[in-house]
């Protein structure tokens, strides 16, 4: 398998992104290719691990060395079937996943992972382009009909793997479009919507019904959709966003994330955005968390010409390249710098944000004020404490990108009378069952926001079980 | 009381092995006098030392004596008898109980009446009880003998006695006696009789009065001293029986009594008549030496010569390698279709009264040296020296040699010597012409049609039969590709098949059995000529007795795996009336459980039909498999009707052929022969590479890919077989060598009988499910997946478990590194609460009792004081992690071992920062890489490594490109040249040579304890009591999970047994033979937390290993690629690159052996024992948790493994080992030697010396490399000249200072070792013979010499220089295999050698006097070049050499080479191994390259 003796001569080579400087003006893909024989001498370091790190950390269980191998052969068509044995949609992940697999990945322990994530994109887009992934529908229909509400990930998964089931599916998505929070939470520049398309195409060809602007439980009826259907899965995500309720909240320039990036998206496609329209051209932008949707807020506040973009967040910087606390093969909490951050961006740490202040109901500054971390002794609790400096930003635009707190309780779940676990998110069992009879639930709904590979999983997962609830 | 066991626990009598020494003097003239039977004895007691004594110290495994009938002697005693010859007499032995012994005494007289004969006289034989120890008392029976007249010629009395002895054996076996055993006719015989006892050599004449009688006088003697591993106290067992005395084993002893058993419905013969009864003609219940007598005797009785009927029995090899007449090798061949060879090391002397002789296996494995005195005595023994006479007296000494016979006839006073035997025998009827005109050979045979090696269906029949991806990618292709099976590395972590939840093949249920010990394995590549897979099928097998051309109608085949085409003809040979019969292997898929069992039974009378119409073969065929018929699994469906057959008496008439798209790899093919198959056609295995080739994944056309496949098969095939020590196919074929485990003794009982199973398991209805649920992959879905990745090999989130898997490899490194417990402890979690069980130990927990506070349980220094770490040798470990394993485990006080390869003398000292990075167990493997004196004194115990977990009884080999200078030098060899470790130990051969072996060791270094690591497998136990009886003072048993770095796909997945169950029966067999108290126990075998230690010890173990754990320590991530030699993380690797990435350190491996310590302190404090040792053996406080989860898993019973022998022996060890070093030559020579180790003046002296003086040497050059190093005194300093017949091991590990000269001949083992001494043997003063035309040393001389100089004036045994990497020596003829894996070194032969000299050789130089033009036929070619004499240098170190050897010895030969220098220095051949003449070049243009750099500096 592979050559097993490549890593000692081949390094790691990204493929990168485009150039600040023309990136930073379109919404364009930023990550480019390679070409095949790079790619080829890329998947050809994977070692093929008597224990694949890389497979384990993988939510989906992605078999990383097989498909290495096969792309180091150039057996591309191979190498795709095995990859798309496991994963519904390596294009989705083949772009947007944060690479789990490369963080376990032994090779990594020397900070040369195999480029798995971008090896998967190339398999992926190889195949499309090849005209390998035609359009599989069923042979044999069972006659029983599943209900997928919510078009993320997790819904598209459990709806792709129960039609080739059989079954028939029918999903109900709210918005216009579908594809959930990776039609309107990724920013274009990270994942280009055809790809979405692309997919939901061949899903319609395979039989899946789409229903858009179909919110259940408001614009459809509930009752319906259970009397009509012989299963019901709710992969509605985690949309109640965490909000910031102090001074100044209600001040104009301060929004959710979701607000700010699902507007973009929109107007991208040519549709309608609701309400008022939010541009941060000229504007001074602070965003308030440090994570991905942070970092995507960055990214599309300089393309929309930012004067200024500052990103905050609570907890501390974390260790540049290594952190021992985090060793391999665990995800490592280190310093993240994305193509976002690389075309313009303040970064700042132990920061907590005191009050929005503003002039004339608009916001013009944010007071800040410094934390620091340490851990209490007794109890090994890491506990945060404000050391009594304060600082006033300036700002224009403030954006919330602090994490979602649980799904939507109001319509759908509590007419559903499904119960909650403790944080709010759908209770379900071991088969992703939720306490009321033949209702399903995976993905953010389940877990709280996660990644999309691990809804993805997650949608996999109940697929399977709603399968053999059907098949009773 | 020790008592003859029935099977409990986990210990069988049927694993009982022994060996001995074995010896006869014979009056060539006939002369009865008593002066031969006094000799025989002596002969027996100056070979005390093979023989071996129970837990007693005083019971012998056996002693006994054969001898021609003492007719003045019976007469004395005032029996009336007839003349010699016509009455007939001998020893029975009764049982105790007066009246039992009145029932065989009345069973003895009626069938004695019946047949027409008449007790004359029964006399009470004189007997010394006193003398007996307490085990052998135990069951002394009554002895009596008794005298029986009857009518006709001698040797029709002679048949009716051996007829009558068979009924009262038969009659015994179906009576009521309660101890049948105790009723046992030791001879009777009008020729010859036998006296046997329980006892040592040293008792016999004590406890025999009879034999010291003066009148007790005959021509032969011939004696045999037993050397068993069990000590129960079995008189019948002792040796010689009736005609045979035998040192060795039968390996493939239960296929040999199968078949015989098969054998007896075809038997006829006129002069034994009604042959009913004589059968069982394999009296059951005996030893493998006894069963081969009975078939001895059986033949012989039948009309058979004795050299006949020990040539079919133990033939030699007959292939192009041997050069041996046409004409034999047709008798060979004959026979070969009537008989399997009874195949394993064996010296065989056998007497029938008149004629006594001998005969060595075809690989002359055991010894047997013999001396022809002036006054026509002949003495054969194992060992030269135990008769001594004045040199003038001798005529001859000699050996016997592989393969070959000797023989003396008493009546005509004539020697006979192998060729005159053979030719005779052969030349007895046209064998090459029955041959020719009957037998076919399949290659011979081409037919027109077309043969289609694809199938239609072949995805849903791969999904049926089981192919997974990594059968494809791992295994077929690499065959496909390579010819050769695959290697991998580290151990196997998956769990056994039983455990499984995944369907299973049955095949994945059995585990291939291999030598330890007892017996030897063997080098089926270098030692390839006595290796064969020739395979006869087709003879109604007639009566083998009678001699008939039609016996060899038969179909001869080279490869036992046939393809398409070859498989078409053979189906369809109508030739001589040949017919098949095909019987489908299937079952209605509806049926389930019970329609597989209806047909199988189905099958198996349908195949009793086929014998009844007499077909040649009938062929067991799966090809119709389809959507409603499932296979059965073709092991089941072969083992089954070859078993039925054997019952029915029906099977030598009929061959079985398997067709099956079921076997694809080596295991599986190695279980349908051994289970009675003939042919095979993995007709499935061809249709993947068909389609393999189709679709370009394997880039050959398709018949070089079969031809590839079918090449590793075979190779992969002998593996298998030399494993066992078993030399072909015919013997090994329904030789059953192999175990199962998780199988139900139901299944077993009635498919696969004989076959053991220790903790129950699977039945039918579970094979039935597993059969379907594949079926149904393939047939009951419209688009059968491709083949999937089971994570057999690699792991798998959604394929078979493995105990190293990311999360318990990454907890423990991050535990280890933080050295935090509380992350241990998460470590534990997963490793102890795991899911799903993987290992026996995983169903067993502890009965607390009252737990103790953890503050009074013994402290974690006491516990870590029995960790060890495992033998990883350093070059199979980066020095790095070696080093590191080294100062961990002497920072703990466990001890790290140095795995095979030496160790740089540098680390013996301590380091300026106070770490040690020596290793305080040094090993002794079969390579000796790095074995000199001064490695073994630095040691605080010397091990000696039997077998591997993960390749137990293979050999292994370290290329050449790996072998950089550090590693060249720390294993006394040269860089880039290749090291090849054999598979066998070349002097342990069997049980007495490692008791001689652990003598060496401890002779060199009285102070380090002597272990012996042995691997689980059935039968384990009763090798670890025959090592305790060797004198081990620490027995090891590793699991078949054991780690390594290169290794057969193979051998780690389907050799050896879980720990769990090896160290159980061996602490169960040690405890009932009494022996448990004298040594200590140690495992491992993928132990990981303190519940495994507790588990282990609990089972019987004292002490514990860990390997792979620790290097997952150090960072190894189980990449399973160390055979690559590219380890990411620096562990297995000497890449410099690579070591760069290494990131372990010592401290880490010191937090997890404390770690583990308080964690097993945790475990004793909940038990409520304070120390470890209370814990040892006490298995009554494990509980069998069963779990319930899975179907197969709850058919499981641990009863047996949780067996505790009753009776109050020792548990544990509790006393030292005794070892019989105080009374030795070596404490006087060291005392004479004073002055040269204190004060390095030079000594001399003079000494007597007798075979009973064994290693002599080896103690004395303990002292100096202990004072001196490697380097020695000066040349000369001690000199000493010894004059007689020296024991084994002479001069092993000599120093370099010490001269030893010997004046007489010397046995085995010569200068093992030898490191930089001087070892000069030449003739007894006055000796009259020619010394280059007779032996003067044994076998094995130089065994892994790393320096010095050995000069021989005489001819030596085989095996001369096998592994020696430096010594210099010159010798006058040697026998087969000289020069074997040398690696380095010098070796001048002047005189003849024998078969594959210098097989495996890859460095040093050999010089061949080629007088006879023939050298290049007795050479084996694989890795060495020959040429003449042609540099002036190598001219010049030969005459040197030469030179040394005449003033050494004053060898006449060399003499006459000397003075006609220019004439003889053309009949030299100059055998050089071809990577040793690259490093030679090599150095020779680096040379001239600096000479050209300096001349351009100065220009």
């Amino acid at each position: 398998m592979g050559n097993p003796k490549a890593f000692l001569s081949i390094d790691r080579k990204e493929a990168g992104y485009r150039p600040v400087h023309e990136r930073k003006t379109d919404f364009g893909e930023v990550e480019q290719t390679l070409n095949n024989e790079d790619r080829m001498l890329q998947a050809s370091r994977c070692m093929d691990c008597g224990v694949p790190f890389c497979h384990w950390a993988c939510p989906l269980g992605n078999k990383m060395p097989e498909y290495q191998d096969l792309v180091y052969k150039g057996k591309w068509k191979q190498a795709y079937e095995i990859l798309a044995e496991t994963n519904d949609f390596p294009e989705f992940t083949g772009r947007i996943c944060p690479a789990l697999c490369e963080k376990s990945c032994v090779l990594n322990i020397s900070h040369q992972a195999v480029t798995i994530r971008e090896n998967e994109a190339s398999v992926t887009e190889r195949a499309y382009n090849e005209g390998w992934i035609v359009a599989n529908p069923p042979k044999t229909r069972t006659g029983k009909k599943v209900a997928v509400i919510g078009s993320g990930p997790a819904g598209l998964v459990a709806a792709n793997r129960l039609n080739k089931m059989g079954h028939e599916v029918t999903v109900y998505e709210k918005f216009p479009q579908v594809g959930g929070l990776l039609r309107s939470g990724i920013p274009n520049f990270k994942l280009n919507k055809s790809v979405i398309d692309r997919r939901i195409g061949l899903m319609e060809e395979e039989g899946v019904r789409f229903v858009t602007s179909a919110e259940v439980g408001k614009t459809v009826s509930l009752k319906e959709i259970k009397s009509s259907s012989d299963a019901v899965c709710i992969t509605i995500g985690s949309g109640v966003a965490r909000d910031l309720p102090a001074e100044g909240r209600e001040l104009k320039g301060v929004h959710l994330a979701l607000e700010f990036l699902s507007q973009q998206n929109l107007s991208l496609a040519g549709l309608p955005i609701e309400g008022e329209a939010i541009n941060a051209k000229g504007k001074r932008v602070l965003v308030i968390g440090g994570g991905d949707t942070g970092s995507d807020c960055v990214g599309t506040s300089n393309r929309q010409g930012a004067l200024e973009v500052t990103q905050i967040e609570i907890l501390p910087k974390p260790p540049v390249g290594e952190n021992p606390q985090t060793p391999w093969p665990n995800w490592p909490n280190v310093l993240k710098t994305s193509s976002s951050h690389e075309e313009g961006c303040i970064r700042r740490w132990c920061l907590t944000t005191k009050r929005f202040i503003g002039k004339n109901g608009q916001l013009t500054g944010v007071e800040i004020a410094e934390v620091e971390w340490n851990t209490d002794p007794a109890t090994g609790r890491f506990t945060m404490q404000e050391t009594g400096k304060t600082e006033i930003i300036k700002a224009d635009l403030v954006f919330l990108a602090m994490g979602f707190v649980h799904p939507e309780h109001e319509g759908l779940l509590d007419e559903l009378t499904v119960s909650y676990d403790q944080r709010g998110n759908v209770s379900v069992g071991s088969l992703n069952e939720s306490s009321v009879k033949g209702v399903f639930a995976a993905g953010d709904a389940v877990s709280g926001a996660s990644l999309v590979v691990r809804a993805m999983a997650s949608g996999r997962q109940m697929a399977e079980a709603v399968n053999d609830y059907l098949k009773k | 009381m020790l008592k003859y066991p029935v099977e409990s626990g986990l210990y069988s009598p049927e694993n009982e092995h022994d060996a001995c020494g074995v010896g006869f003097v014979v009056r060539i003239t006939g002369e009865r006098t008593h002066d031969i039977v006094e000799r025989g004895m002596q002969v027996l007691e100056n070979m005390v030392h093979r023989g071996a004594e129970g837990a007693d110290h005083k019971t012998g495994d056996g002693a006994g004596i054969l001898v021609q009938i003492p007719h003045e002697f019976i007469l004395l005693q005032g029996i009336p008898v007839p003349e010699r010859g016509h009455y007939g007499t001998g020893l029975v032995f009764f049982p105790k109980i007066q009246s039992e012994a009145d029932l065989c005494m009345e069973l003895l007289r009626s069938i004695l009446t019946a047949d027409g004969l008449n007790l004359l006289a029964v006399r009470d034989v004189p007997v010394n009880s006193d003398i007996l120890g307490e085990i052998s008392r135990s069951n002394e029976p009554t002895i009596k003998q008794i005298v029986v007249t009857g009518p006709g010629k001698p040797e029709e009395l002679e048949r009716k006695l051996y007829i009558a002895r068979k009924k009262v054996e038969k009659a015994t076996a179906q009576s009521t006696l309660t101890e049948k055993r105790n009723f046992y006719v030791v001879s009777l015989s009008t020729q010859k009789i036998v006296y046997k006892g329980m006892l040592t050599s040293l008792q016999l004449r004590e406890y025999f009065p009879d034999l010291t009688h003066p009148n007790f006088t005959s021509a032969i003697a011939l004696v045999h001293s037993r050397f068993s591993t069990n000590t129960f106290p079995t008189w019948d067992l002792a040796q010689p029986f009736r005609l045979l005395g035998h040192n060795g084993e039968i390996n493939t002893i239960k296929g040999n009594r199968f078949w015989m058993q098969a054998r007896e419905s075809v038997l006829k013969s006129d002069l034994l008549g009604n042959m009913e009864d004589l059968y069982p003609i394999l009296q059951s219940g005996m030893s493998d030496s006894a069963s081969l007598d009975n078939m001895l005797e059986f033949l012989v009785m039948a009309g058979k010569t004795l050299p006949h009927a020990m040539s079919m029995l133990v033939p030699d090899s007959w292939n192009e390698t041997n050069p041996i007449s046409d004409e034999l090798k047709a008798f060979y061949e004959y026979h070969s279709t009537l008989m399997e060879p009874w195949d394993g090391p064996a010296t065989l002397l056998f007497s029938d009264g008149r004629y006594v002789g001998g005969t060595l296996d075809r690989n002359g494995l055991r010894p047997a040296r013999y001396l022809i005195t002036n006054d026509n005595m002949m003495i054969v023994a194992s060992e030269t020296g135990v008769q001594s006479f004045p040199a003038e007296q001798i005529r001859e000494k000699g050996r016997l040699k592989p393969g070959k016979m000797l023989m003396v006839d008493t009546e005509t006073h004539k020697i006979y010597y192998d060729a005159e035997l053979k030719k005779e025998i052969a030349s007895a009827h046209p064998y090459r012409e029955w041959l020719e005109k009957n037998r076919l050979k399949l290659e011979t045979l081409t037919s027109g049609r077309e043969v289609k090696n694809n199938l239609p269906n072949l995805k849903a029949l791969m999904q049926a039969f089981g192919y997974s991806k990594e059968d494809i990618e791992r295994l077929m292709i690499p065959m496909a590709l390579e010819g050769k099976e695959p290697i991998s590395s580290m151990g196997n972590d998956a769990p056994i098949a039983v455990l499984s939840d995944k369907p299973q093949r049955l095949f994945a249920y059995f585990r291939q059995l291999f030598a330890q010990v007892t017996n030897p394995p063997i080098d089926p590549i270098r030692e390839e000529l006595v290796m064969s897979l020739t395979a006869f099928i087709g003879s109604h097998q007639a009566n083998m007795l009678e001699p008939n051309p039609e016996h060899c109608k038969v179909v001869k085949l080279k490869s036992p795996v046939v393809t398409n085409k070859e498989f078409d003809i053979l189906k369809n040979i109508r030739y001589k009336r040949f017919s098949s019969v095909e019987l489908p292997m299937l079952f209605p898929l509806s049926g389930g459980a019970s329609a597989l069992e209806k047909a199988v039974n189905n099958l198996c009378l349908k195949a009793e039909e086929a014998v009844e119409n007499g077909h040649n073969y009938l062929i067991l065929t799966d090809r119709g498999v389809n959507a409603d018929m499932v296979a059965i699994p073709s092991l089941l469906a072969v083992s089954a009707v070859h078993h039925h057959l054997i019952e029915c008496r029906k099977r030598m008439q009929i061959d079985i052929v398997v067709e099956s798209a079921e076997p694809r790899e080596v295991m599986h093919f190695a279980l349908l022969f051994g289970y009675g198959a003939s042919v095979i056609n993995p007709y499935g295995a061809f249709a993947v590479l068909d389609d393999l080739v189709k679709n370009k994944e394997i880039q050959s056309d398709y018949e070089t890919a079969e031809k590839h496949y079918i090449k590793s098969i075979n190779k992969g095939l002998l593996k298998v077989l030399s494993k066992m020590g078993i030399s072909t196919l015919r013997s090994y074929r329904g030789a059953q060598i192999f175990e199962a485990i998780g199988i139900s003794s139901e299944v077993l009982k009635h498919y696969f009988e004989g076959t053991t199973s220790k903790v129950e398991g699977i039945t039918m209805e579970d094979i039935a499910r597993d059969a379907i649920c594949m079926h149904q992959e393939g047939f009951a879905v419209d688009d059968p997946k491709s083949p999937q990745n089971n994570g057999v090999y690699s792991w798998r989130k959604e394929g078979e478990l493995h105990a190293w898997n990311p999360e318990t490899i990454s907890r423990l490194q991050i535990a280890a590194r933080t050295g935090s417990y509380e992350k241990y402890k998460e470590y534990v979690a997963a490793v102890d609460q795991k899911s799903h069980p993987i290992f026996l130990r995983d169903f067993l927990a502890f009965k607390g009792q009252k737990p103790i506070d953890i503050s009074e349980v013994e402290p974690a220094s006491e516990i870590t004081k029995r960790f060890v770490t495992g033998a990883m040798s350093y070059g199979s470990i980066s020095r790095e992690a070696h080093e590191a394993l080294a100062i961990a485990m002497n920072i703990v006080g466990g001890k790290s071992n140095t795995g095979e390869g030496g160790e740089d003398p540098v680390r013996f000292k301590k380091r300026a920062d106070g770490t040690s990075v020596r290793s305080a167990i040094k090993q002794i493997a079969s390579g000796r890489f790095g074995v000199t004196t001064e490695y073994l004194v630095n040691a605080d115990e010397l091990q000696i490594k039997v077998a591997q977990g993960a390749k137990p009884g293979e050999g292994g080999q370290l290329p050449g490109y790996k072998v950089d200078q550090i590693i060249a030098k720390t294993r006394h060899s040269i860089p880039g040249i290749s090291l090849i470790s054999p598979p066998p130990h070349h002097d342990i051969y069997s049980i007495e040579d490692l008791a001689q072996l652990i003598f060496d060791l401890k002779n060199v270094n009285p102070l380090a304890r002597v272990s012996v690591k042995l691997v689980s497998e059935s039968g384990v136990g009763t090798v670890a009591a025959g090592v305790a009886k060797a004198k081990a003072d620490m027995i090891l048993i590793s699991g078949c999970e054991g780690g390594t770095g290169a290794s057969p796909s193979s051998s780690i997945k389907h050799a050896g047994l879980p720990v769990e169950i090896g160290l159980a029966e061996t602490q169960q067999t040690l405890v009932m033979n009494g022996l448990r108290g004298q040594v200590r126990l140690q495992t491992d075998g993928q132990l990981k937390t303190g519940h495994d230690i507790v588990v282990a010890a609990l089972l019987g173990a004292e002490e514990f290993g860990f390997a792979t754990s620790a290097l997952i320590v150090l960072g190894c991530v189980m990449m399973r690629k160390c055979h690559l030699n590219t380890c990411p993380v620096g562990v297995a690797t000497q890449n410099e690159d690579l070591r760069k990435r290494f990131v372990g350190r010592y401290e880490y491996l010191v937090n997890f052996f404390n770690f583990l310590a308080e964690d097993v302190r945790e475990h004793l404090a909940a038990l409520g024992y304070r120390k470890l040792d209370d814990i040892v053996g006490k298995t009554d406080l494990l509980e069998f948790m069963p779990k319930a989860d899975n179907l197969k898993m709850q058919k499981l019973d641990f009863s047996r493994l949780l067996y505790k022998p009753a009776g109050d022996q020792a548990i544990r060890n509790v006393k030292p080992q005794v070892h019989d070093i105080f009374d030795i030559q070596d404490r006087s020579l060291i005392s004479l030697s004073m002055p040269a180790l204190e004060m390095q003046s030079p000594v001399q002296f003079v000494r007597d010396i007798k075979n009973t003086d064994r290693t002599v040497g080896a103690m004395l050059s303990g002292e100096i490399a202990k004072r001196y190093g490697y380097e020695g005194l000066a040349d000369n300093t001690i000199s000493c000249t010894f004059k007689g017949s020296a024991g084994q091991s002479f001069g092993a590990f000599l120093a370099k200072g010490v001269t030893f000269r010997l004046e007489g001949d010397a046995n085995d083992y010569l200068g093992k070792g030898l490191s930089g001494g001087r070892i000069i043997v030449v003739p007894a003063e006055g000796t009259a013979y020619a010394p280059d035309s007779n032996i003067i040393a044994g076998n094995t001389l130089l065994y892994g010499a790393t320096g010095g100089e050995v000069y021989i004036n005489g001819q030596v045994g085989e095996r001369f220089c096998v592994r020696n990497s430096g010594a210099i020596t010159v010798v006058e003829g040697a026998g087969d295999h000289c020069c074997e894996y040398m690696t380095g070194g010098r070796v001048v032969v002047l005189g003849k050698t024998g078969r594959n000299f210098a097989a495996g050789m890859s460095g040093g130089i050999a010089y061949v006097l080629d007088e006879e033009g023939d050298f290049d036929f007795f050479c084996n070619m694989q890795m060495v070049e020959l040429s003449l004499i042609e540099e002036m240098a190598d001219n010049r170190e030969l005459r040197n050499l030469i030179a040394a050897h005449y003033r050494h010895t004053k060898s006449p030969k060399a003499k006459h080479i000397l003075e006609n220098w220019d004439e003889y220095v053309e009949k030299f051949i100059r055998v050089i191994p071809i990577e040793y003449k690259k490093v030679l070049h090599d150095e020779k243009i680096e040379a001239v390259k600096k000479k050209i750099a300096q001349v351009e500096y100065d220009y």
